[in-house]
């Protein structure tokens, strides 16, 4: 006979009375019976963390890496009044707006995006920087105005130095003339940065210059004679090694984490009209406002061949090697700065290019499938870079050692080479996977996510705009002009000094040359020319 | 409960395993993502696809809804496990459970034609083991068990003491 329970616990023939019976110790055990599951539950939860934890303990530790986590913090320099900076802004297009930014200034149209990306309020907090926007200057009067609606709206970080009057100047000359600025920012098309570099240093004016250095050989020279001359402080625009997650990578290639590295391949991978330079036209298709009138065109094309008004060259300059060097110029140069960073590479002894304008088919000069061999015998190391704007797979930024590879964009991901000798025991043990990443740094938490096993779905590639600090999203480019203000308030040297800006111009100019001139280009390091 | 249903000790025990073992699985589930630092059901709805994919862009776009999705998913899923293993509130907890399985079932339904980046870690056609593991709830919220092997037998205790009491004094 089966016995049959019913829903009150008791056995089918149970009866009213007994249901009103205290709960028999029985049925009060069953009752319970989760407790015991419970219990157990929290029981391996706890093994799992522990194991977890000492597995990755285990492997930070042999490493070196306890630390990783605390290399960066914002150091807070004491300023006072007195030593309020005065800045005037040079070219006044895009990137200077995400200049102001950093200054702790913003667009009305932008306090919208800010807020629904949900960064306004760590915005706000940005630490002020004692500086006042005192200056702009640009040969468009749209642009201009736009300067000065920015330095007067009254959007500010919290804290920040009440504003002063904000003056606009037709020529760059006129700033640089006026006692009352301190520093420039400049952050015009390319053909104007040696020049005004040379002639801000001159007249003392602290530089922060947007990359490149400058186009040519010549210019480079110029540019490295006139700052090493001055006491001006000069950071070129390199912010990408502001990032937590670049600090760390700094000290995971200073601990050999890697193993002897002969390769690094960097890339560009673009497929858009926007990222191939086509930029005249609005979102809506319409073409952007802008004509002879309002744009001072003479002062414009500056010192390059004259030609007449041209709206096409005035928003898409990228596109002619006479404003600009293409990819090399607005794309390599950061890949350039990440790697002369962390290895401090210098200027490459050869430099092969090839490449083509195979995808967009316009009038552009600068080619827009080009890839670079740059050869470092003395450093046992080769640098490539290989761009393309008609395709945008992403192929990632990525160190090649013989124990590990680790690729470095917004995060970081090392792992493990099969054939590696310093790992050969932890491989064999079954302590280190070679098909997972042994590391992953992620710049949104600034921590060790996991190690060895775990996966690597969270650390999608985010920009390289904000890395976070203590909990807090900060934009890189505020920490880099940051950097460049503490320097010229106490001393010290920028990041992105011109000894470094000088290795990436002539680096630049060596490729720009082999790709124009059908040829393998070299560096005479003893006469500090190229050949 | 009105209803009285009458289960062999086998097939209570059955019903009973299988109340737990969904328990302990949701319960892992929402500890894992609350322990995981960097967790955000971000990914997941990025690749939603079916009816849910406009609601899922929306939660995206949005960083404080998404940030309250995240939450509610983590402790959602924390809750359930819990009533499941427990016996507690078991029939919200298993037709909360259902409803969450399923709306993650719509997220990313293996239907013909709906193709995903990140692969399925089995090989399924319309059913996934999230679908066998929502209707699985549903039978548990159907056939309860916790009156015998759950905490819930207290709060039906207490719920007839009152009963009685109201009784006593109408009558």
């Amino acid at each position: 006979m089966r016995k049959e329970t019913d829903q009150t616990g008791k056995y089918g023939d149970s009866t009213d009375q007994t249901r009103r019976n205290t709960l028999k110790r029985r049925s009060l055990l069953k009752a319970m019976i989760g407790i015991p599951v419970l219990g157990a539950f929290a029981f391996e939860v706890f093994n799992k963390a522990t194991f977890d934890k000492q597995k990755k303990d285990m492997i930070i530790d042999e490493l070196g890496l306890k630390n990783i986590n605390n290399t960066k913090r914002i150091k807070s320099l004491p300023s006072t009044k007195a030593d309020l900076i005065r800045i005037g802004i040079i070219g006044f297009g895009n990137r200077a707006v995400a200049h102001v930014n950093g200054l702790g200034f913003m667009q009305d149209s932008d306090v919208k995006a800010f807020k629904e990306r949900g960064i306004f309020g760590d915005w706000l907090e940005q630490e002020n920087l004692n500086i006042a926007l005192t200056g702009i200057c640009d040969v468009f009067d749209l642009h201009a105005e736009k300067g000065m609606e920015i330095a007067r709206n009254g959007i500010r970080t919290t804290g920040a130095t009440p504003n002063l009057p904000v003056k606009r100047y037709r020529y760059y000359q006129e700033m640089l003339d006026d006692k009352d600025i301190d520093a420039i920012m400049i952050a015009t098309p390319d053909h104007h940065h040696a020049e005004i570099t040379v002639a801000a240093a001159r007249a003392g004016k602290h530089v922060y210059c947007e990359k490149s250095i400058a186009l040519t050989e010549a210019e480079v020279n110029e540019v490295y004679d006139a700052v090493k001359k001055s006491k001006i402080v000069y950071q070129l625009g390199h912010q990408i090694a502001q990032s937590v997650v670049f600090q760390q990578a700094k000290e995971i290639i200073n601990k050999g984490i890697l193993g002897k590295i002969t390769l690094i391949e960097t890339t560009t991978n673009r497929n858009s009209a926007d990222g191939a330079w086509i930029r005249h036209l609005d979102k809506s298709g319409n073409p952007k406002p802008g004509d002879e009138k309002t744009i001072d065109w003479n002062q414009w094309i500056g010192s390059t061949p004259k030609v007449p008004f041209s709206i096409d060259r005035y928003y898409n300059w990228v596109k002619w090697f006479a404003y600009d060097s293409g990819v090399i110029g607005q794309l390599f140069t950061h890949e350039y700065d990440s790697v002369n960073q962390l290895l401090r590479i210098g200027i490459p002894q050869s430099v092969v290019a090839s490449g083509g304008i195979y995808y967009w088919k316009d009038n552009r000069e600068i080619p827009d499938s080009l890839h670079v061999v740059f050869e470092y015998p003395k450093q046992d190391l080769t640098l490539l870079y290989s761009a393309n704007l008609a395709c945008s797979k992403n192929r990632g930024r990525v160190f090649m050692g013989h124990d590990a590879s680790m690729e470095l964009g917004s995060s970081i991901e090392i792992t493990v080479d099969g054939d590696s000798s310093r790992y050969k025991k932890q491989i064999e043990q079954g302590l280190i996977s070679t098909s997972e990443p042994m590391i992953s740094l992620n710049s949104n938490s600034g921590k060790v996510d996991a190690v060895s096993g775990a996966t690597s779905k969270y650390y999608t590639a985010r920009g390289l705009t904000t890395t976070t600090i203590d909990g807090r999203q900060v934009d890189t480019t505020y920490l880099h002009i940051k950097e460049w203000l503490d320097c010229i308030r106490n001393g010290g040297v920028t990041s992105a000094n011109i000894e470094r800006a000088f290795e990436e111009g002539i680096t630049c100019v060596m490729a720009t040359k082999s790709y124009t001139e059908k040829r393998r280009v070299e560096w005479d390091s003893v006469n500090r020319k190229i050949i | 409960m009105k209803d009285t249903i009458k289960f062999t000790s086998l097939q209570l025990i059955t019903l009973v395993t299988l109340r737990i073992l969904i328990g302990w699985h949701l319960l892992f589930e929402g500890i894992s993502k609350l322990t995981s630092p960097g967790w955000s059901s971000l990914g997941f709805l990025k690749e939603s696809k079916w009816i849910f994919s406009d609601l899922s862009q929306w939660i995206i776009s949005n960083g404080k809804v998404l940030e309250a999705v995240n939450f509610l998913n983590t402790w959602g899923l924390i809750a359930i496990g819990l009533g499941l293993i427990l016996g507690l509130f078991t029939r919200v907890a298993a037709f909360s459970g259902t409803l969450l399985l399923l709306i993650y079932y719509s997220m990313n339904p293996p239907l013909v034609g709906l193709e995903y980046s990140v692969p399925f870690e089995g090989n399924y056609l319309i059913v996934s083991k999230t679908l066998i593991e929502a209707v699985a709830l549903m039978m548990i919220a159907f056939f309860p068990t916790s009156l015998v092997f759950g905490l819930d037998i207290f709060i039906d205790r207490y719920r007839n003491r009152k009963k009685e009491k109201n009784y006593t004094i109408q009558g």
